[in-house]
């Protein structure tokens, strides 16, 4: 229990730190920014108290949203994300989800793809729409949404192998 | 009674989620909005510690360039000093006859987070109460204007880049003297907008713009840019300007810090005249 709960803050304080020192500066071809942190918002332990998830999504959100000078974005889109996180495993994982999984497959599978696919889109497409907040742009904000969305999902599976490497 | 426990107890988590939510909106509207002072922002002393630290790891990149940057300003300014008649003597002695009004004192800092790539750009500088930064100092490098100063803790301060959509600056046609503002669109990041420069005005591509000194920011003939392209409306007075700015705002390091000494008497007595007019 204990060792569970030092590992989600440490999860929390590497994840930020990574998100703010190196991919906020990345803008690859000068619009498409990954944003991998909320790797902690889809790996968080499932059997556990989804008000507390809320809670720590909220101080994910402002995290980022200090750090960037960003206002509510970041929060918006995480607090959603956490929201609707039952409903997308249900989605992707099916019977195997309801009935008796534990811990979310760190193998790389159909189902585990469409749960990051679909969590990241969700939460990219709040972030740039809240950000931009103009329909003008609206050509700009698909393709960033796109972009930024391919990025994260490949520096995700990056950063789970890694953990996974570390653990050997 | 029992019932209301009951729902709230079943819901609790799609309500807490609309609570969340409610608080996450009212902060993103509250920076779509121009007074954003008492927004949350980078300016405390964990994100500028981080951005400290990563910025001092990153600077060894282009210490170079912005060594070279720095001796050609040295340079332009000692060509202008030995040009003139302020000093006097070998140690830097100032020319008695020659008056100086004392209305701007300079602070010298860096920036530690750059940001660009977003329509609402805010900077992270060193330096904050303690060296004596205030709100609304305005911040320029060798080349021209960079931003205002916006909020400002105990070692850090946030600066709202002149490539922000709420970028509001007087500035002027150097050779026309013809006001105007200071506005950005967030497409290009080397080029503003100047926006109210009326149709009378001759302009030619290559003219300078530079500060226009209404403000009690910036001082007059801080250079901003050269006018790029010139658009005209047809329901309208006024031109739009395409403004080529002398800044890379997406590679600066080194500010400076403009305080005016003046601003809190002029401020105080614009109040009073406010006043005295209701």
């Amino acid at each position: 229990m204990n060792n569970s709960v030092l590992n989600i803050i440490a999860r929390f304080i590497v994840l930020v730190f990574l998100q703010v020192a190196i991919f906020d500066n990345i803008h690859f071809l000068g619009f498409i920014t990954p944003y991998p942190y909320i790797l902690f918002i889809l790996l968080y332990p499932l059997n556990v108290n989804r008000n507390l998830l809320l809670l720590l999504s909220f101080l994910l959100g402002i995290t980022l949203d200090i750090f960037n000078n960003s206002g509510g974005v970041h929060t918006t889109a995480c607090i959603t994300l956490a929201f609707m996180r039952k409903s997308l495993l249900k989605m992707s994982f099916g019977y195997s989800y309801e009935y008796h999984m534990f811990k979310i497959p760190e193998k790389f599978s159909s189902e585990l793809l469409t749960y990051y696919v679909s969590g990241v889109l969700i939460h990219h497409t709040i972030l740039i729409t809240l950000e931009l907040l103009d329909f003008k742009h609206f050509v700009e904000m698909s393709l960033r949404i796109l972009g930024s969305s391919i990025f994260t999902i490949l520096l995700f599976f990056l950063l789970t192998g890694w953990t996974k490497s570390i653990k050997r | 009674m029992q019932q209301i426990i009951f729902f709230i107890s079943r819901n609790s988590t799609k309500l807490l989620f609309l609570l969340l939510l409610l608080v996450s909106l009212f902060l993103t509207v509250q920076t779509h909005s121009f007074h954003r002072s008492k927004a949350l922002h980078s300016a405390n002393f964990v994100s500028g510690t981080i951005y400290e630290r990563t910025n001092n790891l990153k600077e060894y990149l282009s210490l170079k360039e912005e060594n070279e940057v720095l001796a050609e300003e040295n340079a332009r300014l000692k060509q202008i000093l030995y040009n003139s008649e302020i000093i006097v003597d070998y140690n830097f002695a100032v020319n008695p006859a020659v008056r100086f009004a004392e209305d701007y004192k300079l602070l010298h800092t860096k920036i530690i987070r750059n940001s660009y790539h977003r329509k609402d750009n805010y900077l992270t500088i060193r330096g904050g109460d303690a060296l004596g930064v205030q709100k609304d100092m305005g911040v320029i490098n060798s080349k021209g204007i960079v931003g205002i100063v916006e909020n400002v803790s105990k070692n850090y301060a946030t600066v709202q880049s002149i490539l922000n959509k709420h970028t509001k600056i007087s500035a002027k046609v150097r050779s026309t003297n013809h006001f105007g503002t200071i506005t950005w669109d967030g497409k290009n990041t080397g080029f503003v907008q100047l926006i109210d420069i009326p149709k009378l005005a001759k302009l030619h591509r290559g003219d300078s713009i530079v500060t226009g000194g209404i403000s009690t920011i910036f001082p007059e003939n801080i250079p901003i840019g050269t006018v790029d392209e010139v658009f005209e409306s047809q329901n309208s007075n006024f031109y739009t300007i395409s403004v080529r700015l002398f800044n890379d705002m997406t590679s600066i390091g080194s500010v400076y810090l403009i305080e005016n000494i003046n601003i809190r008497e002029i401020d105080q007595l614009e109040e009073e005249t406010m006043e005295n007019v209701r």
